[in-house]
């Protein structure tokens, strides 16, 4: 089949950027959506253009590098399928195509459709984690951890930080992606310990990065790749409100203001 | 060259014991005055980032992508191995060490694999502290797996994403200490050098893949945990990013390179449907517990699967090895397929492929119970190929997907040049000629987690090296020949694509280098990949300049490593006359088609050394002393 591409073309983050009309020619309907873009890039290349400028690294839908508005749709709209995993019989010969980067404040463009999600890093930099260090730590069995608990918490975990949710969110708000994190490890005796701090520490690097704030439209879950609950926004709202009220107590019982 | 495992002396279960109390070490205070550059956050490079922080180490870390929770360790589905004993089913340390010694063909090291399979038990504890989320029984207590060459129930998993998860945990444990200022992380960051100050590894030269900047960074020791090397094949299971770049540079600044032919093709991947796939997709091992393997009788047979009667089937591998049936070991399954393909009865429209067929099961146990246990294979198979597997067989054939080779290290996970380490799959340590299914993650995090942070304190107190002066000349001239060698590529502004001679490449080393080599293949194969490196640098196209995000050029460079290295797993192919494991040498098998090793001859290391550009390596052998088990031969029929 043959497509008609509207790619975002953008030489770096001052540049200001413009869609460019590109024909894809020949597309078999067996090709993934960046196996696609891999044939418009060579066509470019042999006619001496730079190619599209895109991130991809696993195409297996796991490692949450690529990254693409596709159609108004992050990773192009088919449910819990990330834009790698996307594949052209899902298309059809003249169909015309836009493809643009996320789209949000605290993921600047780098080229084209690259983008700087390095915010995400930094939220889980803040707390995102167990403080254990290596070595040290009980058998793996000594606490045991209810199946339904653990079970949850992979839900949880399974996000893959690709940012899908931001781009999808009216208010680029990062909040799926937070309470992904919070949750898996609120919901985990060994996560336990920290929930408070966790939470706070979190949310405020998300507030210092520029993400949006939540208003609960439900754009975020619906494009999830991994099918992320909005269920989790809702327990990251509890941690959150409980660890903010402890705080104050604490702070009162400490006479401190 | 003289190789110096450094194996401790004493009984094969105290050796690391031992070990551990008479290395040096670095009392605490001490600690912050060393700096240490990692190279790679997949599971060997976080966690080794990780500990080293926490003992108090500056460490710098350094990968390609975006962000340090997106390396290749990610995509790893299955499990990881432990001699945990939870299920009472007769695991130990010691068996856990036998089957890896003997799933390796009797080709790795004795000392290595014993402590791996010892410190296998720490890593999951130190895993269920981090949060990662293990399954679990009803009663709270950890799940385990079967997986292959194994008898007992020992693989721990998260769902089928459990590499996702134990990176996770890795990668939040280095988010803590970036947090805590102990780690400076540089994503998309590209190692491009290594620099030898006075012998010793003290720095090495990146590239900034955002603005292009070419730096050098100073170290006390240079960790490398870059991954394997499957890339070389243009298709496999890796991730596209995969490339040898950081270890081939190592090479040819003196670090011995050992067993590159090892290379494990899976056989159970979804099967390449034309020119254009990039790459190739793994479906697990698992299926085949109820999956039946088959490829028709006839001939160029090309009707529908369900329209061949079941006498015109071969159910070959029930036919050949009619004990272990489906499940026989990943070596013997895929030059089972290749050889009906090319003996012209493959499947689908490339004729490279064979079923995977279901029928059976789903009429014996119902869909239901196919759909609880492999749902979400199926659909993946279903997203990828269109088809769906509960109605029509599953096509698979076998692909490139993990690479024992390795840069050769000591029992201190040092190479050849001081204060270099290299851990993970980079290294060549503990898998011999085959790696078994769920060691790789644990081999990753027993090298990060439990070996290095021991060893590397005792180089820094016996290598008394200065610290070293990233104004030395030594950081110069590697900035300047890194700085010539991109603007080389990007001057030739020659007819074709990279991707064009990665493909190329990548059939050679299928075709003449794949799941059977001979002496004339491997001959053949060593013809022609100069004379592609050759037409590579006067032909290739890239386009744009150094100073930008140039994602041509990057591709460049690592496809020009690959068309040296390429020659170098064909030399040791061609070197290694017997079959062993994933190399198979089709002049060596017994009468009935399985491995033949030569034990007399080939009871050994091959540590390959740089003599420079135009030279043949010099090949160094280390033996393998086996002090505990017995060589014997492996039999799966
Ligand atoms: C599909 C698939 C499934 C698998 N399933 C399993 C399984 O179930 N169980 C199991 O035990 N094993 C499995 N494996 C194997 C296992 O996943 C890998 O061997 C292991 O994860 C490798 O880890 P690593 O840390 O050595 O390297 P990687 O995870 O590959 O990490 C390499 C790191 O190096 C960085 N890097 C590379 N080159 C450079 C450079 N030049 N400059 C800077 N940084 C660089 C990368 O950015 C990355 O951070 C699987 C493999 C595949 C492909
Ligand atoms: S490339 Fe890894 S999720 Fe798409």
């Amino acid at each position: 089949m043959n497509l008609t591409l509207k790619v975002w073309r953008q030489k770096n983050a001052s540049d200001t950027g413009r869609l460019v009309t590109y024909e894809a020619k020949n597309i078999i309907p067996d090709m993934s959506f960046l196996e696609m873009l891999d044939v418009v890039n060579e066509e470019l290349m042999q006619k001496g253009e730079e190619p599209i400028a895109f991130d991809s690294d696993c195409r297996e839908g796991i490692c949450g590098t690529c990254s693409m508005v596709v159609n108004g749709t992050p990773h192009g709209g088919m449910k819990g399928t990330t834009v790698c995993q996307c594949h052209m019989r899902h298309f059809k010969d003249g169909d015309v195509i836009i493809i643009e980067p996320w789209r949000a404040r605290a993921f600047p463009v780098l080229r084209d459709l690259v983008t700087d999600r390095s915010s995400f890093d930094r939220i889980i930099q803040a707390g995102g984690f167990v403080s254990v260090n290596t070595g040290g730590t009980p058998d793996g069995n000594a606490i045991p951890v209810p199946k339904t608990d653990a079970d949850v918490a992979m839900d949880a975990a399974a996000c893959i930080g690709c940012g899908a949710c931001v781009a999808a969110c009216k208010n680029a708000s990062a909040m799926l992606f937070v309470a992904a994190k919070v949750s898996h490890l609120a919901n985990l005796p060994q996560g336990r310990v920290e929930r408070e701090r966790r939470a706070i520490a979190m949310i405020n690097q998300m507030d210092s990065e520029g993400f949006g704030n939540c208003t609960v439209t439900g754009s975020c879950e619906a494009v999830c790749p991994k099918e992320v609950s909005l269920d989790f926004i809702a327990q990251l709202n509890r941690e959150y409100g409980k660890a903010i009220l402890k705080n104050r107590m604490e702070r009162k019982l400490a006479g401190g203001g | 060259m003289k190789l110096d495992a450094k194996i401790p002396s004493g009984p094969l279960a105290q050796k690391w014991d031992k070990h551990k109390f008479d290395l040096k070490l670095v009392n605490p205070a001490n600690k912050r005055k060393y700096d240490v550059i990692v190279v790679g956050t997949g599971l060997a490079g976080a966690s080794a980032a990780a500990s080293l922080a926490e003992l108090g180490y500056n460490v710098q870390a350094f990968c390609y992508q975006d962000s340090p929770r997106r390396a290749h360790s990610i995509a790893a589905q299955g499990g990881i191995n432990a001699a945990k004993n939870y299920q009472n089913d007769g695991d130990s340390v010691y068996r856990l060490f036998y089957d890896t010694i003997k799933g390796g063909d009797f080709r790795a090291r004795e000392a290595n694999v014993y402590r791996l399979a010892q410190v296998s038990v720490n890593i999951i504890d130190q895993c269920v502290a981090q949060g990662v989320p293990f399954a679990r029984e009803y009663g709270g207590l950890l799940a385990n797996r079967s997986f292959g060459g194994a008898q007992v129930s020992r693989t721990f998993y998260a769902r089928g994403q459990t590499g996702q998860q134990l990176l996770l945990g890795a990668y939040q444990a280095l988010s803590r200490q970036i947090g805590l200022g102990k780690v400076k992380m540089f994503p998309r960051t590209e190692m491009l050098d290594l620099v030898l100050v006075n012998g010793h590894a003290k720095g090495i030269v990146v590239r900034n893949m955002v603005t292009g900047k070419i730096s050098t960074h100073a170290a006390d020791a240079v960790v490398l945990a870059t991954g394997g090397y499957g890339n070389a094949f243009f298709l496999s299971t890796n991730a596209k990013g995969c490339n040898a770049t950081s270890i081939w540079r190592s090479y040819k600044k003196g670090a011995a390179f050992a067993n590159p032919c090892y290379t494990q093709i899976h056989p159970t991947c979804i099967p390449v449907s034309g020119d254009h796939q990039s790459k190739l997709t793994l479906m697990s091992e698992s299926l085949r517990n109820d999956g039946r393997v088959w490829a028709p009788k006839k001939k160029g047979d090309k009707r529908a699967p369900g329209d061949i009667p079941e006498d015109e089937r071969d159910y070959y591998l029930e036919r050949k090895y009619p004990s272990y049936g489906n499940l026989a070991p990943r070596d013997i399954s895929s030059r089972a397929a290749k050889e009906a393909c090319d003996d012209g009865r493959g499947v689908g429209e490339t004729g490279l492929g064979v079923y995977l067929d279901f029928g059976d099961s789903i009429k014996r146990l119902g869909e239901n119970t196919i759909r609880e246990r492999y749902g979400n294979l199926f659909d993946m198979y279903e997203k990828i190929t269109g088809e769906n597997a509960y109605k029509v067989p599953m096509r698979i054939y076998p692909a490139v997907h993990y690479t024992m080779g390795g840069l050769w290290v000591d029992y201190n996970l040092m190479g050849t040049i001081p204060g270099l380490f290299v851990l993970g799959e980079a290294n060549f340590s503990d898998h011999g000629a085959n790696r078994l299914g769920a060691s790789a993650l644990m081999q990753g995090l027993a090298d990060g987690y439990f070996v290095l942070p021991y060893t590397i304190g005792d180089y820094f107190v016996t290598g008394k090296q200065p610290k070293p002066n990233p104004t030395a000349p030594e950081f110069t001239k590697a900035v300047n020949d890194v700085e010539a060698l991109t603007k080389k590529l990007l001057s030739i502004q020659g007819n074709r694509t990279v991707t064009s001679f990665h493909k190329e490449l990548g059939h050679i080393m299928w075709e003449k280098c794949g799941m059977a080599r001979t002496e004339k293949s491997l001959k053949e194969a060593l013809q022609r990949i100069p004379a592609l490196r050759e037409e590579f640098w006067k032909n290739v196209k890239v386009l744009g300049v150094n100073e930008e995000l140039n994602q041509n050029l990057e591709y460049a460079g690592r496809v020009a490593d690959f068309l040296e290295f390429a020659e170098l797993l064909c030399t040791d192919a061609l070197h290694r006359n017997e079959s062993c494991g994933g190399h198979f040498r089709s002049e060596y098998q017994t009468e009935d088609g399985e491995a033949k090793r030569d034990d007399d001859n080939f009871a050994y290391v091959a540590a390959w050394e740089y003599q420079g550009q135009g030279k043949p390596p010099v090949l160094n052998k280390e033996p393998l002393v086996y002090e505990e088990v017995h060589m014997s031969t492996r039999s799966y029929k």
